[in-house]
């Protein structure tokens, strides 16, 4: 389907909603959204039958820093059915970046907006696991951000050694004795 | 050692009989952290076949082991996890830090890796290399054995 007739669509599915179509380097439709709309679009593309995009393939995202809006969140969607992608975009603010989760739309976003979280700083809001991913928990910063340092120099962080009493360390035995019997 | 020329007995210190058990039989402990470990492999396997240096049982637990190869990029978030391998160790314990990497951080100068394992955990042994051949590995272990073989008991 070309881009168009997809784009018509969509504005014929989901009335009120600003589609700003943008050019991409593949073959894929790219779409710019309001923040807010991300959710009421999503839903829509996934349940509506003429669209039926029940993939998210991918959250991502892109820092343009120091232009502002600098952050491009970017969701991949794969409609299996139709066979069709569509690639979504939502334009930030590096001093407002958070957005709406859309875990209840497509339950395997959970862990891209973990990654996007951990690696960008991009808040999902309601997001049912808010940690970060990749990252260790503790840590400070997010680094896929164009002004993050890339050299730091800060000593490797080991924990401290666990010290286990002998009381404990024989009551530990019994409970892996107890809990091995059949 | 001395071999009497009348009765068939060896002579030797204790200190020496215990340096050459530890050094005959260095048992490194299966941990592998990218392709560094593909080289150690292949050190253990056949074509090299480190079983010649008394060192080929790659022991699953720390418990029974006696060597450490940081085999690879350590990252910040994997290097509690090898302190804490290493603790579980018994005593005595050697390191070998392999390949550039591990050893110094390697291409990898960002937040996100230790730059250079002995941050972490004492290294004997450092081995050069992206990533050493086999036989660079095995030169390190004998390296290691020259060392075990003139550490004093007490």
């Amino acid at each position: 389907m070309p881009h168009d007739a997809l784009f018509a669509s969509l504005a014929a599915a989901i009335p009120g909603v600003q589609f700003e179509s943008a050019p991409s380097v593949d073959l894929h439709a790219t779409a710019f959204i309001d923040r807010n709309e991300v959710p009421l679009v999503a839903r829509a593309l996934r349940d509506r039958p003429e669209l039926a995009f029940d993939v998210l393939a991918e959250v991502t995202a892109a820092d343009f820093w120091p232009r502002e809006p600098r952050f491009e969140l970017v969701y991949l969607l794969v409609s299996i059915g139709h066979r069709r992608r569509l690639r979504l975009k939502v334009r930030l603010y590096g001093n407002d970046a958070h957005v709406a989760t859309v875990t209840g739309i497509w339950p395997g976003a959970n862990w891209l907006e973990r990654e996007v979280w951990d690696l960008f700083g991009i808040a999902f809001d309601g997001h049912p696991d808010p940690r970060r991913l990749l990252m260790p928990e503790d840590w400070e910063g997010y680094p896929l951000r164009k002004d993050y340092p890339v050299q730091i120099r800060k000593e490797a962080q080991v924990g401290e050694p666990l010290q286990v009493s002998a009381e404990e360390f024989r009551a530990n035995v019994l409970k892996d004795r107890l809990t091995r019997q059949p | 050692m001395g071999l009497e020329s009348e009765i068939p007995v060896l002579t030797t210190t204790v200190e020496k009989m215990v340096q050459w058990a530890r050094r005959s039989s260095i048992w490194p402990v299966t941990f592998g952290l990218a392709c560094c470990a593909i080289e150690m492999m292949a050190m253990s396997c056949s074509r090299y076949d480190i079983a010649r240096f008394g060192a080929e049982v790659f022991r699953g637990s720390p418990r029974q082991s006696d060597l450490m190869i940081v085999a690879g990029r350590l990252s910040r978030k994997m290097a509690p996890a090898l302190r804490r391998i290493y603790d579980q160790m018994p005593e005595p314990k050697w390191v070998i830090s392999m390949g550039a990497c591990a050893s110094i951080g390697g291409v990898f100068d960002n937040y996100a890796l230790v730059q250079g394992v002995d941050q972490v955990v004492p290294v004997d042994v450092f081995v050069p290399g992206c990533p050493p051949r086999p036989e660079s590995l095995i030169y390190g272990i004998v390296q290691l054995q020259r060392k075990i073989a003139q550490q004093k008991l007490a």
